[in-house]
């Protein structure tokens, strides 16, 4: 399992992938921290106060998070997708399945190469983003580790989903699958928001039950908690809650345990089940 | 080392409505080299996939180097060079070996030398830091030799060896394939190339419709007694009665009648002639190989029409 983990980074590695990684979270990190130099120098010229200075920072660092956790589901679903689907489709896994290697391990060993790098791509580029804003506008996230985790365990989910279906189905159809079902996942956390807030109770078990299928969305809510500063959450307190609760981009709490519990059992589940059809799979 | 090297009792394999096995027995022996036979879709591939685990029987029982077929402690014994041989395009040759030689449970102290030794057999010295996506179909054919020789495997598959390799490559794999044999290793080649089989295997198994057909010594399935006859005005009905003497192959004007008994060969020719027909020449004698194969696994229909087809 080590062995074929080792080969996923070095493949990774020598294709480039991991220097196109690096070279996009630098790119990222400079606009990011140029973007948003500008904003609080207009703020400040403009004379806005630096409570508004900073709850603007928050919510663009949230929106930014936001358009990442969609970057880092194409990631994942690039990286998975041929993971298990292209060594098959190009023959590579017969001659390394012929060797004394259980398919579960090869399984295992492709997710937790993927997973590794997929990760350090999540940390690498969230971090230096979260510094670059603090530099320039002196606003740091309340958590920004808990921020990463989240992001990282919301590609996760997305690599385990894409990785999985490449072993039973074709590349390209892993991959398109996962992003969509990713999508789907999104949308349905808002419309469970939605039909909480307006007291729909059908449409709201419906999406909730949604979000526990698929838990990439309440993941997101994890991550929306470790960036959102205290002050925003003590003023959307004030408000009516189930609407504020209805906003993607706000959490007044982080996912509760047994949901994260969830995530890992489904991770877990979702290789398990993959690794027990791709044992009976026929090459 | 009592045991078979491969023992298939009664498999069979279906993948959805296409039987690609249908009750396939056969025993290769410890040091044997053997030549497995058959056209396209026969299941040759399917025996080999079969044998590694790579595919599950639908039915019947096997077992390789004494354990149950796909056993993963008996895979560590095994070479295999598949049909479809793709290596990763990103290693270097030396890279592929060396990984192969990691899964192959060589211990690491012996893993550079054991990955010398098999550039050095392949003929990839000189190329052993280079990529494999530079290299050609013929070179990676090598390097996939070379992935199923690591580690000195008790049992080598060879599934298609030569169809990339030039006469050169085609030379150096028989010479791989007999100093594999000599340390005692059991070689099975599966290959559409007859004359090679012919130069290197001292057994081959022939396999039609996913049975196996004809198993033996080279010299026992080729030198298989037979008469060849030129035959004109013989109808139907003709030549449905000679299907008593033995199975009878028609190519145009000719026909064969293999095996045979060499002292029936005059009733054969009174029966023709009996039957209206005119005999032109008959050749006693025994086949070539390729003539064996095809009278094995070509319907007469199929056959392609004799050049001198009588009036």
């Amino acid at each position: 399992m080590i062995v074929i983990a080792r080969l996923t980074i070095q493949e990774l590695v020598r294709r480039r992938v991991i220097w196109v990684l690096a070279a996009l979270t630098v790119v990222s990190v400079i606009l990011v921290g140029l973007g948003l130099d500008r904003l609080v120098s207009l703020a400040r010229d403009g004379g806005t106060a630096e409570l508004e200075i900073r709850i603007g920072v928050s919510q663009v660092l949230i929106l930014i998070a936001f358009m990442f956790s969609f970057v880092l589901a194409m990631t994942a679903a690039f990286v998975g997708a041929p993971a298990i689907g292209g060594d098959l489709e190009s023959g590579v896994a017969l001659a390394i399945l012929a060797r004394p290697l259980r398919r579960a391990e090869f399984l295992i060993g492709r997710w937790l190469g993927s997973a590794l790098v997929v990760v350090a791509y999540t940390a690498a580029s969230a971090l230096l983003a979260m510094g670059a804003a603090a530099a320039v506008s002196g606003y740091a996230p309340p958590d920004p580790i808990l921020a990463v985790a989240f992001l990282s365990a919301q590609a996760l989910v997305l690599l385990t989903l894409t990785l999985a279906l490449g072993s039973v189905l074709p590349s390209i159809a892993a991959g398109a699958i996962a992003v969509v079902g990713f999508g789907l996942g999104w949308l349905a956390g808002v419309l469970a928001g939605v039909a909480t807030a307006f007291g729909v109770g059908l449409l709201g078990q419906v999406a909730e039950a949604s979000r526990w299928i698929f838990p990439s969305d309440g993941l997101w809510r994890g991550v929306i908690f470790g960036l959102e500063p205290p002050f925003v959450v003590l003023l959307a307190a004030g408000r009516v809650p189930r609407f504020a609760d209805a906003n993607p981009f706000y959490a007044a709490a982080p996912p509760p345990l047994p949901f994260v519990v969830w995530s890992i059992v489904w991770i877990v589940l979702v290789l398990g089940a993959a690794s027990w059809w791709f044992r009976r799979r026929d090459l | 080392m009592s045991s078979p090297a491969i023992e298939f009792e009664g498999i069979t394999k279906a993948y959805g409505r296409t039987t690609a096995l249908d009750g396939l027995t056969l025993r290769i022996g410890r040091g044997e080299l053997v030549g497995l036979l058959g056209p396209n879709g026969a299941g040759k591939t399917t025996a080999i996939k079969l044998i590694l685990g790579l595919a599950r029987p639908s039915g019947g029982s096997g077992r390789v180097l004494g354990a149950p077929l796909g056993d993963r402690a008996a895979r560590a014994r095994i070479g295999y060079l598949p049909e479809l041989f793709r290596y990763q395009p990103w290693l270097h040759a030396r890279d592929v070996l060396g990984l192969h030689a990691e899964l192959a449970g060589v211990a690491s102290a012996r893993r550079t030398a054991a990955v010398d030794e098999a550039l050095d057999w392949v003929g990839l010295t000189a190329r052993a830091g280079d990529p494999v996506s530079g290299f050609s179909k013929g070179m990676q054919q090598r390097l996939g030799l070379g992935v199923a020789l690591i580690g000195q495997p008790e049992l080598i598959l060879l599934d298609e060896p030569t169809s990339a390799l030039d006469p050169v490559g085609r030379n150096d794999v028989r010479s791989i394939v007999r100093a594999a044999r000599e340390r005692g290793a059991t070689v099975v080649l599966n290959s559409h190339m007859l004359s090679e089989v012919e130069l290197v295997c001292d057994r081959v198994v022939i396999l039609n419709h996913g049975r196996a057909v004809a198993s033996g010594p080279l010299d026992e399935i080729v030198a298989v007694d037979g008469v060849r006859l030129h035959v004109s005005d013989l109808d139907e009905a003709g030549r449905s009665m000679l299907g008593a003497f033995g199975p009878l192959a028609v190519d145009g004007g000719w026909l064969t009648i293999r095996p045979l008994d060499p002292g029936r060969i005059p009733d054969v020719v009174a029966a023709i002639v009996a039957a209206g027909g005119r005999v032109h020449q008959v050749e006693p004698g025994r086949g070539s190989l390729e003539a064996r194969f095809l009278e094995l696994v070509a319907p007469p229909t199929q056959r392609p029409a004799g050049p001198d087809e009588p009036a």
